[in-house]
Formats: C-alpha cells, structure tokens, sequence
C-alpha cells in the first residue's frame, strides 16, 4: 500500500450515510483528555503564582501548599502525556506546501470565505501551529520548570539559573495560555471539531470543508479495503 | 607567680583590663577559650585605642583581631621573653624607680651562684634535681639581705639578670622561636613604650605557657617583664593567668591539690612529723627591715583550719591533731604519678570525680592500661564519660578487649554546676554566688549529697569496726543540719569562718573582737590560739555576718574604674587588684594620676580598690608585696622554684632541634620522668614534625560534645596544617589524614590553613600540626580521638602540668576510615 | 498587660512580666503579593543590627543563641577542612560564621575575616517582591522583613529574590526560613538573641541612627589602626539594610567570603515580576475576552451541501 500523506492509517469511514469519518482512537482521546487536563490544572495552579489577584486559585487545590506542591507534578504527567500525542501526530503536522496557502488567505478562514483555501490533509496550518507551539512551549515549560522545582532541585541549580528559569517559565506559561485559548477557540469556534475528540469521529461535510484531502485519502482507503 | 609576687593568682580582674594600654596574649588564646573575659580587650581596644599583640604557633581567633602578630614554636617561649627582657634593658626601656625598689633587682645573691651551658650551678644529672643552697640573698650582720640601691654591685640581683639575657639576642631568638627578627622587635618596640609609667600593658595567659615542662618558667618571664616595665599592681596591668574550668580557681584555693590544705597552706611532708618542725620553716620573718611578710600569719590560719576540721578534737595540747595530717613521702600525689601507681598495679580504687583522665591525660595508651589494672573505678559524673567506659570496644576510637579487663566500674549520676547552688571563683578571684537552673534529672544527686552519705557510711564503718585509725574520721567536724546534705551555705559560712569563744581585741583592752558563735568579719580576726575556726582563710570575709557577699549584684563602678566593689566577694578581702600599692610610686603618689587606684593621703591608704598594704604602712618604709618576705617582688626566686632562680632556655622533651646552649639537655633537666615514659620519647629523626594541641570555642572539653548544637557547629575531630605541609605530604583540604606518634596514632580531617606556617629553626624547617582536644568516642558529636593518644606522660619540673603544647608526630593521608 | 517598649539595645534584660506585643499586624508596611495594603497609621523607630566583623571573634556565640532561640535542630554534619558548621545556611541555622583566610597584599599580613552571615533585612526586601503568597512576607514599619510561616508555600521564589543567598526551604514542613531578627524578642521589648550572646559587642542592637553614629565611631577607630578603607555596608542597591557591618575594607566586600559588591534585586526578577506579570495578564486577558466574543458572534459551520458532496465522495470511492 502507498504509505498515506494526509492520515493516520487508524483513520477510517465510518458509515457512508451519513457519512462519519473516525478521526481519533479511543486510546488517543484518553491521552488527549490526560493532556488537557493536565494543561488546565497547571495553568490554574500557575496563575495564582503568577499573580497576586489570582491567588485564590489555590483553593482549587486545597491550599497554596498544596497547589505548590502539586503543579509541577503534574507538569511531568503532561509532558509525558503529550509526548505520547506527540509521538503519534508529529508526521501528519509536518508543514505541506498548501499550508502556506491556506495562510496567506488565513482571513477567509475567518470571514468564511472559503474559496481560495486549499485542499488540506489531517491538520490545517493553525492546527500545526498550535501542535508545535504546544511542543516546543512544553519542552520549555518542563525544563525551566525543574529548575525551579524547590522540593527536588532546590540544591542544584544556582540562584542566577534558577532566575533566568523563572522568567522564561512564567513568559513560555502565558505564552502556552494564549496558545492554549486558540486552540480551545478554534475547537468550539470550528462547529463539529469538538467531536473529533469527545466521540472520535467527525461528519463527511466537516471533513470536505476542512480537510478534503484527508477525506479522499481515507475515502480511498477505505475503497480498496482494509482486506487488500 | 607566687614565687614571684607572693600569690599565685591573676593579679588584676576581668573588668580592669579595659584600662590597658596594650594586652598581649602570648600562651594562651584569650578569644577563643575565654570570650566573655575577652569582651575587655574588645572594650579597652574600642574606647581607649589600646593595641592586642598575639603571639602563638598559629594565627588563632585571637590574633583575627589583633593588631599585631607574630608566630612562634611551640616551646620556645622563654627564650622569646628573655630577648624581650635583654631588649628592654638595653634600650632603657625600664621603670627604673619600680624595679629598683619594688623589686628584688637591689639584693645581693651569693657568690656560689651561676649559669653556664644552660645549667645553673649545682646540677646533680643522677639525682635530675640541684642543689639550690647558693641560690640566694647574701645575708648581713643583721639578719637582712645585704642590698646595693644604686644597683652597681655586680652580685645584685639586676647584674645577674643582665649578664643571664645576654645571650638572649633578636637573632638568637629568631633562630630558636622562629619569629622572624623584625616582628620580634616590631613586638619589643610596642612592649617598651610600656615601661613609661602611664602606659601600661597586661599579659593574658593560661596553657601555650603552663602546658609545658617548664611552663612556671614561662610564665615567670613575663612576670619579670612586667616588673621592669612597672606593670603590677596597676590598672590595666598586672599578670593576667586566665583559669580554666569555671572554678579552677576556686578548686586550687581550696587546696584540691594533693600537696595542699585550702588557702596555699602545705600538707606536712615525712620530714616534719610533729607540729614544731613544721612550724619552723613556715615563719616567714621579714628579709628587709620593716617588711610585712604575712604569711607571719601561717600559724594563725593553720590552727583556724585544724579547727574547722576536727574542732573539739583539735587542742593546743594536741599540736590541734597535727597527727591527724597525712604525711607526704614523696611531693606530690599528682595525677601523672597516681597514673603511673596504678599502672604498676599500686592502687585499687579510683575515684574519679567530674573529670575524664582517659580523654585529659597524656598517652592514652599507658592510661587504658593503668584503669585496667584497678580493681574498681568509681565515676562520679552527670554524663557517660570515656573514662567510665574506658574497658568498651569501639572500634578503632577505643580498640580494647573487654573480656581482658577486670575493673569493676560503677557510674554516680551527679548533677552539673548549672544544676546546683554555690560560689564559682572566676580567674579575677572572684566568688560569684550562682543559683540552681533546672531541677536534677533522674536519679542524679549533687556532689556534696554522694560525698556526705558515703562519709556517714565510711564513718558508720569505723564506729563499729574500728580500724587502724579512726580518730580523724571519727573526730571530723561534721555539723550540718542535715548530716546527709550539706548545704551550699553551711560550707560557704564555715570557710568563711567564726569565732569559736569570745575573741578578745588587741587594739582595745576589755574589747571584744568577736563574740563566740559571729562569723569572723574576715581573715584578719583568725587567731592561733583555738579560738577562731576557718575552713579556707583567703575566703574569709565571702560570708560573714552582713550576709553571703559572694551574692552582691551592685554593678556600680564609680568614676568607671573598673573595680566593682560590690559586685559578689574577691578573695583576698575583697580586693580587685593585687599588689595595688605598687600603683603609687614611693611616695604614695599614683604613677599615672589618670589610672589612680589607690594613694596615701598623709595618714592612711585610700582609692577605688581595697589596699593591698596594711592601710597606715607608710610608704616609703613598707613595701607593696607584702607576701613576700622581702616587701618587694622577686626577679630572683631564690630557691623556690626546682628549675632555676631565672628563667633559661629548654627545649620541650620531644623537640625538633638540639637546645642550642646545650645539645645534651633533653627537656627539663629537673623534670620528673618515669622510666617507661622516658623509652617513649620521641626523636625528631622519626618524628619530624612538631605538634601542640589545644581548645575550640564551640566546645568546651569532652562534655559539650554531648551537647547537640556544640556538635552541630563543630562536629568532626580534625587537625590544622599549613599549605606548604599539606602539599608535601599530599594532603587535601577536608581530605582525612593519620597523625602517629610514638605512643600511638590517630586519623582526622585536615583543614589545610594558611594560618599555620612553616619556621626556619636551627637551620631546619620546623612544620606544626595543631590539634584541637574535643572529640571522643561517647556524645552526639562524630567519634574521633583528640591529641592524648599522641602526648607525652611528663610534666612541669615544679606542677606537674603535662606537657600538651610541644610534641612529635608524623602524618600522612589516609585514603578510608579506619576499620570499626 | 502593659504594651512593650521599643526595644533600643541588645543588651537590655527579660521582662518578668508578660508584655504585650508592640509588633502589631497594622504595624506591617509591606507583606508580599498584597498590593493594596492599608498604610499603617504610626511609624516606629526604624532598628538595625549591627554586626562589627572587626570586633568579631567567630566564637559562634550567636550561632549557638539563634539556634537555641528559635529551638530549631541543626544537623551534626561533618568537618571539609574549614571552620564553618554547617556548611551554609540551613533551615536550621539561620545565621552562620563564615571564615575566609586573605593575605592583605598591601600590607603582606594575613587576616583572618570572619562574617556572620544571615538575613540583611532589607529597605527593598527582594524576598517579598518575589513571594507569590499574601502575607507569607511581611515587613514591618521599624524595618524588620519577616517571614509569616503560615502563608508560606514554599515556593522558593524568596530564595530568588533575595540577592544576598538568604532563605533557606524546609525539607519537613516545605517552608522559607531565615534570620526574623528575632522579631519575637523585639515584639516584647528585647533585642536579638544573637546580640545578646555576642561576648565581645560585635553585634549590637539598636535604632538604626544610633548604630549608624555608633558604626561611624568604629570607622574612625579602624582607620586610625591603619585601615584606610574601613567602612560601613549598608547598600543603597537595596535602600540599605536593618543588619549591616562594618567592614575594615569595606572597599572590598567580595573578600568576606563573597559579601555581594553591589547588591541589588536582580534585573530579571525585576522583570519577572513587573512586565512580564502585567504583559502577561493583559495578553491572556484579551485573547480569552476575544475568544469568548468571537465564539458568541461567529461560527464556522459546515453546510448541508458540504455533506451530500462528501457522500458522494465517499461512495464514488466505494463503487470506483
Ligand atoms: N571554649 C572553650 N573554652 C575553654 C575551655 C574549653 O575546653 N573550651 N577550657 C578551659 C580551660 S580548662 C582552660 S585551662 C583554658 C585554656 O585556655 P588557653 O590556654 O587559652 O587554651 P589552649 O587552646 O589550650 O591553648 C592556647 C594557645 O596556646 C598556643 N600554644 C601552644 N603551644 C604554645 C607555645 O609553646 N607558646 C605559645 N606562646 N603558645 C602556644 C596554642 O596554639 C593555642 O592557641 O580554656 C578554658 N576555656
Ligand atoms: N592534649 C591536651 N590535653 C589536655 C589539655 C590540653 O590543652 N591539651 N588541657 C587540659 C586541661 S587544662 C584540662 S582542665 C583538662 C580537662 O579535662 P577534664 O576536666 O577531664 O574535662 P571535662 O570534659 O571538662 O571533664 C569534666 C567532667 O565533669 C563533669 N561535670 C560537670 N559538672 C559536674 C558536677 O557538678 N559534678 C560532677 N561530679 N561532675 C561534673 C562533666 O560532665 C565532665 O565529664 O584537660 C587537659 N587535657
Ligand atoms: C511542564 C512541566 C512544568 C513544570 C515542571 C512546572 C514547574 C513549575 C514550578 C516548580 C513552578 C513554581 C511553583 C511551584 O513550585 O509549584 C511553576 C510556576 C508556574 N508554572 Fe509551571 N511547570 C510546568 C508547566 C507549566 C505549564 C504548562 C504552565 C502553564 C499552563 C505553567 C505555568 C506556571 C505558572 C504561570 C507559574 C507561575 C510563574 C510565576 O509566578 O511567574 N507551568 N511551574
Ligand atoms: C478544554 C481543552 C481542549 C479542548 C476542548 C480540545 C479540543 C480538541 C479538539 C476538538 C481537537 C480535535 C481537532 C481536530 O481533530 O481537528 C483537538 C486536537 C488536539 N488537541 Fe486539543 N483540546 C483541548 C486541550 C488541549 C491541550 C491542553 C492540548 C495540548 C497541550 C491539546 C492538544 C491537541 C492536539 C495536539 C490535537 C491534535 C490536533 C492538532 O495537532 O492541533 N488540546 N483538541
Ligand atoms: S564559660 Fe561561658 S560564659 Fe564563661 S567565657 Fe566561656 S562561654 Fe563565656
Ligand atoms: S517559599 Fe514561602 S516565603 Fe518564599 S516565596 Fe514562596 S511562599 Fe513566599
Ligand atoms: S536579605 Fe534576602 S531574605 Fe533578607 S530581607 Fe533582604 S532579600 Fe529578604
Ligand atoms: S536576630 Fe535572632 S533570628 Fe536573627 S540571627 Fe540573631 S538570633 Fe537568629
Ligand atoms: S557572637 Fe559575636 S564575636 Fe562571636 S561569632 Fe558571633 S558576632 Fe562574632
Ligand atoms: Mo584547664
């Protein structure tokens, strides 16, 4: 079988009528449900360090002590878990060349003029953005975050380091906050994306409109048969 | 000192040497083993602008805020002092009207006296002992010492010293001590500006002098150096021995020595069975017309002890029980010798009270082997000491076999002096009343319960089985309310003494002095004829009937002199400044009006501090050292000292070099050595390197160990080289070292200092290893040994004090921990 | 109960009487992250601590004094071929003698420079301008910087914020410990445990004028030894400090085992905590306003047609 450009081999049609196409396992659902709620409870934990008026926050967790304790914690589980996610998209997020032209007529992405926009494969430009934002802003995260992780790593990173590694941890935190409201954005804003990650699958219409190329791929696939 | 001025104990208070010009600490670390008593060097340097020289084999905490400093080796102090001496005399730096009449410099000395080949005449090398017959004044028709004042004759006291420093040179000294010559005389300028009569310097002091076999010497070159720069008796003067112990002090006053009765009296040697003889050569007549002398007195205050002991039992007709006193057939029952007894297998029973021998004596290994031999050892402790677990293996820090030992140990739990009440005599000769802190923990008692119950039990036994001689425990006064608890104040009140009958007054026909069963006011009251009791005469006056004066708490000062009348009780009679007479020049006159202390109105002596002269003896005729049978002190100590009338140069018995007057000398010539020690004594072929140990602040000897915040601020045993050794040897900073010695080996940190540098003597690099005492194999800190396993089992040719400053070791990196 | 008085030396003794606290919580002038704190409505007598290094004798009373003040459990460590023990501040040891050996090449002496080293109690304190919790850091109007225990989370960022290297987080309870210049004693009318302990009055306590004339004195003494440089460190990067020394060179406070030259609050805790907090909040803030109002007045929607056209798709797969 020619090895697929727009899909994940898991993809497939679920029903031709209407037509469903799965999009997400169940096993990449849980992983990217992990990651999320991971993601919220460090920016909760992490906003009421950032500021005064956000202090509050740590009642979520049952106290400053706790939220303290907690946050970094689960910033392994969320580095872990979206190494996971990443492992299985990082291919399908490679930028393609329609990309670029998707992006230059990025406002009719937004106006909902959409006749100038390509055909697209799994991910659309902004998806991509949003993986690799996410990516490189996690492995930031992570290691600034070690750094000043007190209770483990009080010791071993000098004071100067350890400086420098709050500054960035607190600008790559809005940053993955800002990134974070886009794609939560975009998953709400885009009718009929959210299911792609509750239920799995998405309709036929929402895959022509947005990424037409995956659909014939996985379309095709399907034609010729899983038993081939 | 007492051979010297008349008593031997620091001259001045704490709270005077604020009033200094200069403070040298020289044999001691003043800062670190005495750092409240410091704040007054801190206070002198801060409000008057006074200097601080150190002087000591390291850099210590000390000389951190010294303003000048200089290194020395480790037993070379004398001939330091006396180049200072020969220095001062040659460049007229002498206060010339104090040394030719306060002190001995005008008497003439017998011609058969002499010096040569660093031995004073009449050395017997058998015997290890002189014959001092020529070791004294020259006596006149009249029964005085024969005196030139204008100090020509060449037979006077001060010619002799001159020709003795002669050889005393800066360059001699360098070559000896290791100070290099500039700071040598760097230190002699600054000490010489001191002989004008309003400057004044103090010598602070206690073990880099003592700890050595000839430490009285040591300390006796500074006394002289005080004298003829006119120091003693002044304000911010004075020599300035800073004790030990809290009560150190109090414990030599009170005579626990084993040649002493309390207050400096002497135990009867074999030589004076009966009362007479003793008597005779304790009567101290004048060697000067005029003179005090007050140990005139001895009779006086020895029958007021006889009295406090055995009262009823002590009569006139009885020479007051003089057969009740043990008599000594050797001088002194010291710890070194007791040690040596028991090793021989000579002593059954030890009781060892508030002191840890197997840790503060030299050469653990003879000391182990010593308690083995016992056949029970009684400790008598508020801790688990070393000592009482001497027969524990542990490990390589106590390496025994247990089965091998007999001795039967049992353990006393006492209580510590924080726990008790009582008077503590600090260095200044003050009698501090202190009250109990924390209630006793456990089963622990205070002392005086364990030591009353085991008399009454003693004295139980030879009520009812006799015994070859019951009659002076029998007969002792034991007269307390509870006889199994003598009271803190019962004790205090009866060394304070009272009259036992009415005493009558002499200055006032018909007069009573005291009345029968009233404290007597102070020694001054004591008779010899059975009618005054007093348990420790220099004490009297600390209780008497205005109450318990040791407990005063007034911290006026007027005109901030520093003397504290009436704060607690200084023995003798409450007087802060010993010799104080000597504060006033020949006329009664204060040398220095700004640093008066007492001067003669015409009549009588009057001033800030109590006279230390009877306070009508006019001035120009009664002289200020009024113990002293002369009136005056003594550069020339006659016979008094077993080692020399002046100080000379000796090498410490395990030195690095030969001692340059005389390459066949080891040591002391005087110095009592045992045959098995003398085997032990290291070369300096072996044993290249010198040693000298000492405290830290954070700990106090072997107990604050037990302490878990001493041992959290120094909690590991170490020893401190210099960078030059440690790259020799290959040593790292914080790296872990062996030290060996002759008669043993320890392992230890090392701190690699810059604070410790080699020295040029005798043509040789001379290394010093310092290594402080504190660490043990019981308490919280880390085991570790301390220097004792690597000291050499001799002492002082007059006290006895071990000679713990100077020694030879070897060292080496050790790459493990030594096997457990 | 009487109200304690201000405490105006080190030296002065206990009450007998229980005393009230003159350390009221109105007395506070700043506490970290509480931006709107009500101004006090007295000034007290602002106090320092000052620390004489000339003077000092490193006998480590002062540590032994704070340590059984603040009846906290130093560890029995172990002997690196220094003096110092503990190593560094601790939890449990917050203040310690620091020795360092240094050959004056001037004169060609060794000196022997012994600091006590702990909390400076800064004008500008950078440990609470980096706290994240309301309260955990309070500085009080006499100028003592204390750390409010309860508050505290143990975040560590004090320990960044702070440019002398002072606090110290609890391995067993996760809290920020330092120096409190003894704000307890101070409270009831004493001065520090460790000024009281210092046997030779190289730390003395008092109002911040008196020790500041009184460090003058000493100055002058210094220099009149020969130490043309002495001084007083009391840095202005920090709008000085209620604990400051004096210094024989005071030209050279790095040769005291590392006293910062020019100690201020580091420029990227400046940053962090000033531009980067506003910036951040305002970035996060309009991207969620927008989002959510994007959300409610746009969609993007898949039409009916766009439905059919992907079943034809996908048949004509299936039947091609
Ligand atoms: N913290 C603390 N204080 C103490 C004690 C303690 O255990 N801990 N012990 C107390 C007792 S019992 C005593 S007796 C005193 C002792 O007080 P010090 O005599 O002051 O104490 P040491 O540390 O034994 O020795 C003092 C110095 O002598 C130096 N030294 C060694 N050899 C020589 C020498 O030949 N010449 C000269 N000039 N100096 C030499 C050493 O380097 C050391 O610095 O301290 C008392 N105070
Ligand atoms: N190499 C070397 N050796 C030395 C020295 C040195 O400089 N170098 N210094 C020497 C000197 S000067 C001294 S003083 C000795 C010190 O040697 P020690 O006197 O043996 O030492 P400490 O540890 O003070 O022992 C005193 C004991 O008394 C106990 N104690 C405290 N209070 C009481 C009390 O009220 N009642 C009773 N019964 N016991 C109590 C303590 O618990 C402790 O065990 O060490 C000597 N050894
Ligand atoms: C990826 C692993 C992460 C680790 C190990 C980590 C660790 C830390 C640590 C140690 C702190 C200091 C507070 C504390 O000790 O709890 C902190 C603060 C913070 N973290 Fe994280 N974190 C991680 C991820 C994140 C993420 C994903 C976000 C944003 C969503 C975030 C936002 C913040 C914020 C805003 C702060 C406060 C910064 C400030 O006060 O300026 N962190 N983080
Ligand atoms: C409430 C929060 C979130 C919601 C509602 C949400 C929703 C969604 C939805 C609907 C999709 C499917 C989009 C598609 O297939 O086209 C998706 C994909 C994805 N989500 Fe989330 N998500 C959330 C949080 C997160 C977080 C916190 C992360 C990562 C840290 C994350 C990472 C991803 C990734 C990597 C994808 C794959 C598509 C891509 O590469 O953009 N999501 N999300
Ligand atoms: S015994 Fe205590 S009070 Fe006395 S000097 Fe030593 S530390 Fe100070
Ligand atoms: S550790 Fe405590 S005191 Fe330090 S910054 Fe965090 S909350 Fe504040
Ligand atoms: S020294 Fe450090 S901990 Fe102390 S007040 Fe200043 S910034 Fe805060
Ligand atoms: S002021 Fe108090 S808390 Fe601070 S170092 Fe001194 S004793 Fe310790
Ligand atoms: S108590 Fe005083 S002299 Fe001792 S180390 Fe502390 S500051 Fe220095
Ligand atoms: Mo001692």
């Amino acid at each position: 079988m020619r090895r697929p450009f727009y899909s994940d081999p898991a993809d497939h049609i679920e029903s031709t009528d209407p037509v469903r196409v799965s999009r997400y396992r169940g096993i990449t659902r849980l992983n990217h449900w992990v990651t999320a709620f991971s993601l919220i409870v460090l920016a909760l934990s992490g906003l009421a360090f950032f500021s005064p008026s956000l202090y509050f926050l740590t009642g979520l967790f049952g106290g400053g002590q706790i939220a303290r304790w907690l946050h970094p914690i689960v910033g392994v589980v969320l580095f872990f878990s979206f190494l996971l996610l990443f492992l299985q998209m990082w291919r399908l997020n490679l930028p393609k060349p329609e990309d670029t032209t998707w992006l230059a007529n990025i406002d009719g992405v937004v106006t909902g003029n959409e006749e100038k926009l390509p055909e697209l494969g799994k991910y659309n430009a902004g998806q991509k953005f949003i993986f690799w934002a996410m990516s490189v802003l996690i492995v930031v995260l992570i290691v600034s975050g070690i750094m000043m992780w007190e209770q483990y790593f009080g010791g071993i990173v000098s004071i100067p380091t350890r400086r420098v590694a709050t500054l960035i941890h607190s600008i790559a935190a809005v940053a993955i906050i800002l990134v974070f409201i886009l794609h939560v954005f975009a998953a709400f804003w885009v009718r009929g994306t959210l299911r792609a990650m509750t239920r799995g699958d998405v309709t036929g219409g929402w895959a022509w409109r947005h990424h037409r190329k995956w659909l014939r791929e996985v379309a095709g696939r399907s034609g010729s048969g899983p038993a081939e | 000192m007492a051979p010297t001025f008349g008593r031997g104990a620091m001259s001045n208070a704490w709270t005077d040497i604020k009033s200094t010009d200069l403070v040298i600490v020289m044999g001691g670390n003043a800062a670190e083993a005495h750092p409240c008593g410091f704040k007054w060097v801190t206070e002198a340097k801060a409000s008057r602008g006074a200097k601080l020289i150190v002087v000591d084999p390291r850099y210590t905490r000390t000389a951190s805020v010294s303003d000048y400093y200089a290194p020395i080796r480790p037993g070379s102090d004398i001939a330091f002092l006396m180049g200072v001496i020969r220095w001062c005399i040659a460049n007229d730096k002498v206060q010339w009207e104090y040394v030719t009449n306060f002190t001995n410099a005008a008497l003439l000395v017998k011609e058969g006296f002499g010096w040569s080949d660093g031995l004073f005449t009449g050395y017997d090398e058998e015997k290890r002992d002189y014959d001092k017959a020529d070791w004294d004044y020259q006596i006149g028709e009249d029964g005085f010492a024969r005196v030139d004042m204008t100090l020509q004759d060449p037979r006077c006291v001060w010619n002799l010293l001159k020709t003795h420093v002669d050889v005393y040179t800066p360059e001699f000294v360098e070559n000896v001590c290791g100070t290099p010559k500039d700071r040598f005389l760097q230190i002699c300028e600054m000490i010489g500006e001191c002989s004008a009569p309003d400057k004044v310097m103090t010598s602070m002091y206690a073990l880099g002098w003592t700890q050595h076999s000839k430490g009285a010497q040591n300390i006796r070159g500074m006394a002289m150096l005080q004298l003829i720069l006119g120091n003693i008796g002044m304000r911010g003067g004075g020599m300035n021995a800073l004790r030990g112990h809290s009560n150190i002090q109090g414990l030599t006053d009170l005579g626990l020595m084993s040649n002493l009765i309390p207050g400096y009296l002497s135990i009867p040697t074999e030589k004076e069975p009966d009362w007479q003889t003793y008597m005779s050569s304790r009567e101290f007549k004048p060697l000067r017309p005029g003179q005090t002398s007050y140990w005139q007195n001895y009779s006086k205050f020895m029958v007021s002890f006889m009295k406090a002991m055995w009262g009823d039992a002590a009569t006139e007709e009885n020479d007051w029980a003089y057969h009740y006193l043990p008599k000594l057939d050797v001088p002194t029952y010291d710890i070194l010798r007791m040690f040596e007894l028991m090793k021989q297998g000579q002593v059954n029973l030890y009781f060892c009270q508030g002191f840890n021998p197997l840790m503060a004596f030299p050469n653990r290994a003879k000391l182990t082997e010593a308690l083995s031999k016992l056949k029970l050892l009684v400790v008598m402790d508020p801790l688990e000491t070393e000592t009482a677990h001497f027969w524990e293996n542990h490990g390589a820090y106590n390496d025994v076999d247990p089965a091998a030992i007999q001795t039967e140990v049992l353990e006393l739990p006492s209580t510590c002096f924080a726990e008790d009440e009582g008077a503590l005599v600090n260095s200044g000769r003050w009698l501090q009343w202190h009250w109990p802190g924390p209630t006793p923990p456990g089963e622990a008692k205070h002392d005086t319960w364990i030591m009353a119950n085991l008399f009454q039990k003693v004295r139980k036994l030879y009520q009812e089985e006799g015994g070859v001689f019951p009659d002076p425990i029998l007969n002792l006064t034991w007269d307390y309310q509870d006889p199994l608890d003598p009271s803190s104040a019962e004790l205090a009140r009866e060394m304070n003494g009272r009259a036992l009958r009415d005493v009558a007054d002499p200055a006032n026909e018909g007069a009573t002095l005291v009345a029968a069963g009233k404290q007597v006011k102070n020694f001054t009251q004591l008779q010899d004829d059975g009618s005054t009791m007093c348990a420790c005469w220099i004490f009297s006056g600390c209780w008497n009937e205005d109450g318990n004066n040791m407990a005063r708490r007034d911290n006026s000062d007027p005109d901030d002199v520093g003397m504290f009348l009436n704060w607690s009780f200084a023995w003798p009679l409450n007087r802060r400044i010993l010799y104080n007479r000597a504060s006033a020049d020949l006329q009664g006159r204060p040398w220095d009006p700004d640093r008066k202390l007492i001067e003669w109105t015409g009549e009588k002596w009057e001033g800030y501090d109590v006279p230390d002269i009877g306070v009508t003896s006019k001035p120009g005729e009664v002289m200020p050292f009024i113990m002293n049978q002369e009136g005056t002190s003594r550069l020339f100590t006659r016979g008094m000292m077993r080692d020399g009338p002046f100080p000379t140069h000796m090498e410490p018995f395990e030195a690095p070099i030969a001692n340059v007057l005389n390459p066949k000398m080891r040591g002391n010539p005087v110095s009592r050595v045992f045959v098995d020690d003398a085997e032990q004594f290291a070369t300096s072929e072996e044993f290249p390197l010198v040693a000298t140990s000492y405290r830290l602040t954070e700990h106090f000897h072997y107990w604050t160990k037990h302490n878990k915040v001493n041992a959290s601020l120094q909690p590991e045993f170490f020893v401190e080289i210099s960078e030059e050794l440690a790259a020799e040897r290959g040593i790292t900073r914080g790296g872990r070292v062996r030290v060996w010695g002759k008669r043993g080996e320890v392992w230890a940190k090392a701190v690699v200092t810059k604070r410790i540098k080699p020295m040029q003597c005798d043509g040789k690099t001379v290394h010093v290893v310092g290594i402080p005492l504190h660490w043990g194999f019981k308490g919280a800190a880390k085991k570790g040994w301390g220097p004792n396993t690597l000291t050499p089992f001799v002492g002082d040719a007059n006290v006895e004090t071990p000679e713990f400053k100077a020694f030879l070791v070897n060292i080496e990196p050790a790459a493990e921990e030594p096997v457990a | 109960m009487s109200v304690a008085p201000q405490p105006t030396t080190s030296a002065s003794n206990p009450p007998v009487q229980p005393l009230e606290s003159n350390l009221l919580p109105s007395d506070v002038v700043r506490a970290s992250a509480t931006p709107d704190l009500p101004q006090p409505d007295r000034q007290l007598t602002r106090v320092a601590k000052l620390i004489d290094v000339s003077k000092c004798i490193g006998c480590k009373a002062c540590q032994s004094a704070c340590v059984e003040w603040n009846d906290t459990n130093p560890a029995i460590g172990e002997n690196t071929g220094v003096y110092e023990n503990p190593h560094d501040l601790t939890p449990d040891m917050f203040t310690l003698m620091r020795f360092s050996e240094w050959e004056n090449p001037a004169t060609n002496e060794l000196e022997w420079l012994i600091r006590k080293d702990g909390c400076m109690h800064c004008e500008d304190p950078g440990c609470l301008k980096a706290c994240p919790a309301p309260g955990a850091i309070v500085q009080y109007s006499n100028g003592i910087v204390d750390f409010i225990h309860e508050n505290c989370i143990g975040c560590g960022y004090c320990v960044t914020g702070c440019p002398f290297d002072i606090p110290r987080i609890s391995k067993v309870d996760h809290k920020s410990y330092k120096c409190t210049l003894c704000s307890d004693r101070v409270a009831v009318g004493q001065g520090p445990a460790c000024a009281k302990a210092c046997p030779t009055k190289a730390i003395v306590f008092g109002t911040k004028d008196d020790m500041l004339a009184h460090a003058n004195e000493r100055v002058e003494d210094l220099k009149s030894r020969g130490y043309d440089n002495a001084g007083i460190y009391d840095p202005e990067g920090v709008g000085g400090t209620h604990v400051f020394y004096v210094l024989h060179h005071a030209d050279k406070p790095g040769i005291y085992s590392d006293l910062p030259e020019n100690p201020r609050i580091s420029p990227i805790v400046e940053g962090w905590k000033g531009v980067t907090k506003t910036a951040g909040m305002a970035a996060m803030g309009v991207a969620a306003a927008g989002a959510v109002l994007m959300g409610l007045f746009t969609r993007n929607k898949v039409d009916p047609e766009e439905e059919e056209a992907a079943e034809r798709l996908v048949q004509d797969r299936e039947e091609g």
